[in-house]
């Protein structure tokens, strides 16, 4: 009986089936970790967005009643141990072994702090919804929780019912005036600005010229001249500036909060309101779309706890795409050389082998190089060369966008070299012979039939190079990634893309905001959220990559080989 | 298939026939091996002439001479001299790429571009340039006429030449060839890779090819070079062993070995 069984057993190992059996579970746990990896970082992170409900929470003694307001964003369960040790509170039931506590955001950063605070459930005597109440959310101090007592428009005060109403006037007048700000900050102040700055830099430039000194001094009254006309613009704008601002006089919002005590929000800092246990599920979706949209659309604020990623987002985008246009054509022109015009040779071998470990050199490497190399050396260069105006402030001499894809370029070089050569090499000779013997010469076949029939490998090189240096964060902390940087490096004045600002990144934004912020509860749920976003523009990256490789790859396809 | 006779009936008449390659005492090496012995031989105007030999006998080296094909391999040394219509193809100021364009070439596989079919032929003639557009259009009708392939391709010039038969492949790239206007056609076998129809359609097109090209066919079929081709020439370990009328070879060959590998004795 026992032998028939390790016979059976063994003509089982035998058939291949236990190994079919091992392929399938090592392939179902990579899936598995692939989704519980997408879908930890997707529940976190779009969870954030929702409206969640706002709960009163009762708790304190009878003679101390204290009542707290604000969304609850977390449990937990302690040891009866640790809680009693924590606290001091000897007075739980002797059959309780765990205690479970909450965490709830109770806002009003400035006016009532802390923002965030666990309140163990034992300790609640009541828990409500209340109907009424509000969030606001601010540009200072994070969230206020309460309930609307009044809305002064102007010289008008509106309590009770009507001051819904007056609430979502008060919202839109706001949110025009701030446009106007804006508007007038970004376009028209920025502007004269740099137009001050290009004159102080003539200035200088005049006067290290070798022009004679009458010359000079007609040239510097015209600065002169030109600097007071463009001062005297600047102060206008900024008596309109004030006069905006000023307009926001008067307007502000009472909230009681949870403890009773009453506060007043002035309207300028209000970016939205929202009552969120009256929302229905349609509003609560709306409301959901909006804030997704503001995450992706606005600046960051309070230390990057709040508001957007807008420019991390662009900074991300725009320096992989700068990093494509400076790779690609520097790997294929280099695995062009090596694969059809260098002798193949020890040396040229000697020379692959370097290329393929340059890959593994680690990233910060590169980035120390970078700084060295680009900022220090080539960029000092430039201004000495092309900048000497505006020394000792460098303008190529430091950290930038630049600098930082040029960096990343270097850093995935390797991997576009090694697939162009591989596509150059699975071409067959019978086609470069065909294309010779009809009178073309190197050069020409090079370009009409070879390089066409490689761009599907070409490509999938610089997928490879893309979803690696979209990731990086390592060597750009060195080469131009900053926590928060004034102005996008692409904007509506000349020269338009400024290749020598600082930037914002995604994944170093992630790192900031996760292990660099002021406020770790706040953060969290940003972290995820910017993790997701981060990944989906990878992803979105890769995939027009290689829709665009397939395409080519359906041409050409049944020649290679 | 008709057998050739086109009036070699014999070697002498051969010699008056105005020669469109002259190979004089001509010798290859790769590296320290002799592919070609001072290898000489008159190839004349508008014939067919046939290597045949063995594998490794140096049939296809001396083909890939004629276009300087062997120029892409490193390591070849060469000796003697080719005359292509009495100029010395080796001569330093020759310009290979319009020596090819003289000398056009088909290869044992189709290797068509992956381009359509107008592309691949006007391929040869947008790299010369200067060929305006509508002349382009007539020029490729005109290759593919010859080719004996426009009426299955007229309607599909813009589709990919990757969509054609193995032999519609075959037809394709000697149009490609002809398209620029050669004096000389070399084949390097090139009905081997294809089933016997084709094969039958390629040697019919040899036969309408001859009347205004030089074709310099390289073979491993010998009732294949009995039907095209007018003249043989039978190599052997790099070696000219004879050459002569087809006729001749075929029936009442000179030399021993050239009757011992007719007869399939070895080969």
């Amino acid at each position: 009986m026992a032998t028939r069984k390790t016979s059976g057993l063994r003509s089982w190992l035998r058939s291949g089936e236990p190994w079919v059996w091992m392929n399938a579970a090592a392939v179902g746990t990579s899936i598995l970790a692939v989704i519980g990896l997408v879908g930890l970082i997707a529940w976190n992170g779009l969870a954030h967005f929702w409206p969640h409900a706002i709960v009163q929470l009762e708790t304190g003694t009878a003679d101390n009643p204290v009542i707290l307001l604000g969304e609850l964003v977390d449990t937990d369960t302690t040891e009866r141990l640790q809680y009693e040790e924590a606290t001091g509170d000897g007075a739980l039931p002797e059959a309780q072994t765990t205690v479970t506590r909450v965490l709830l955001k109770t806002g009003n950063r400035r006016t009532a702090p802390p923002d965030f605070r666990w309140v163990y459930d034992h300790r609640i005597n009541r828990i409500s919804q209340p109907v009424d109440a509000i969030v606001i959310e601010r540009t200072e101090w994070g969230n206020a929780y309460g309930f609307l007592e009044s809305v002064r428009d102007g010289d008008r005060t509106v309590t009770g019912v009507k001051a819904q109403e007056a609430l979502a006037r008060a919202i839109d007048f706001a949110e025009e005036l701030r446009e106007n700000i804006r508007d007038l900050q970004q376009a028209e102040l920025q502007r004269v600005n740099a137009g001050i700055e290009a004159l102080r830099l003539e200035d200088r430039r005049i006067a290290l010229s070798d022009r004679s000194p009458t010359d000079k001094q007609s040239a510097h009254a015209d600065v002169a001249q030109r600097r007071a006309a463009l001062e005297a613009t600047y102060a206008t704008l900024e008596r309109e500036l004030r006069e905006h601002i000023n307009r926001f006089q008067g307007h502000e919002i009472t909230l009681r909060r949870a403890d009773g005590e009453t506060e007043v929000i002035p309207l300028a800092n209000i970016v939205r309101t929202w009552q969120p246990n009256a929302m229905s599920l349609a509003g609560k979706l709306g409301h959901y779309l909006s804030s997704v949209w503001l995450f992706l659309s606005e600046d960051p604020r309070e230390a990057n706890t709040e508001g957007g990623i807008f420019p991390a987002l662009f900074g991300t985008v725009m320096m992989v795409l700068l990093m494509s246009l400076l790779v690609t054509p520097f790997g294929v022109i280099a695995a062009i050389y090596l694969r059809e015009y260098a002798h193949q040779g020890a040396f040229v071998r000697l020379i692959r082998i370097a290329v393929n470990n340059l890959a593994g050199v680690p990233s910060i490497v590169y980035g120390v190089f970078g700084l060295g190399f680009f900022v220090y050396f080539v960029g000092a260069g430039i201004d000495q060369l092309l900048f000497p105006e505006a020394l000792p402030a460098p303008t190529f001499g430091t950290p930038g966008l630049l600098w930082a894809s040029l960096t990343l370029a270097l850093l995935t070089v390797p991997v576009v070299v090694v697939s162009t050569e591989e596509g150059l090499t699975r071409i067959p000779r019978s086609v470069r012979e065909g294309s010779l013997a009809l009178g073309a010469t190197k050069a020409e076949t090079l370009f009409r039939v070879i390089l066409p029939m490689a761009s599907p490998a070409i490509l999938t090189g610089v997928i490879l190079a893309v979803a690696r240096a979209a990731g990086e964060v390592a060597p750009l902390m060195l080469v131009g990634v900053v926590k928060l940087a004034p102005t996008l490096p692409v904007d509506g004045l000349f020269p338009f893309l400024h290749l020598d600002r600082k930037f914002m990144h995604l994944g170093f934004h992630i790192y900031d905001v996760g292990f660099q912020s002021p406020n770790v509860e706040a953060a969290r749920p940003l972290v995820y959220a910017t993790t997701l976003l981060l990944l989906t523009i990878i992803l979105l990256l890769n995939l027009t990559a290689i829709l665009l490789r397939n395409r080519l790859e359906q041409r050409y396809r049944g020649v290679e080989g | 298939m008709t057998t050739s006779n086109g009036g070699a009936a014999d070697t002498s008449s051969i010699q008056d026939q105005s020669t469109s390659l002259k190979v004089l005492d001509w010798s290859l090496y790769y590296g320290a091996s002799q592919a070609l012995k001072s290898i000489s031989l008159d190839i004349p105007q508008r014939k067919v002439t046939a290597f045949i030999g063995p594998s490794g006998c140096g049939k296809s080296t001396l083909l890939r001479c004629f276009n300087r094909m062997n120029d892409l391999i490193d390591d070849v040394s060469v000796d003697g001299h080719i005359l292509l219509e009495g100029q010395d193809i080796h001569a330093p100021e020759v310009n290979v790429a319009q020596l090819r364009r003289r000398v056009g070439m088909v290869f044992q596989r189709p290797n068509p571009f992956p381009k359509s079919i107008f592309e691949n032929v006007a391929y040869g003639l947008r790299i010369q340039g200067g060929v305006p557009r509508g002349e382009l259009e007539d020029r490729v009708e005109w290759s593919l006429k010859m080719a004996a392939l426009w009426d299955e391709v007229k309607d599909r010039l813009k589709e990919s030449a990757l969509g054609l038969s193995g032999g519609q492949q075959q037809r394709l790239v000697i149009a490609r060839a002809v398209a620029v206007q050669p004096s000389v056609l070399l084949l390097d076998e090139p009905a081997s890779a294809l089933d016997p129809i084709s094969t039958l359609k390629i040697e019919e097109l040899i036969h309408q090819l001859k009347d205004n090209y030089t074709i310099v066919i390289v073979t491993h079929n010998m009732q294949q070079a009995a039907r095209v081709s007018d003249l043989t020439a039978f190599l052997y370990l790099g070696e000219l062993i004879e050459f002569a009328a087809t006729e001749q070879i075929f029936t009442n060959p000179s030399k021993k070995r050239t009757e011992d590998y007719i007869t399939g004795r070895y080969g």
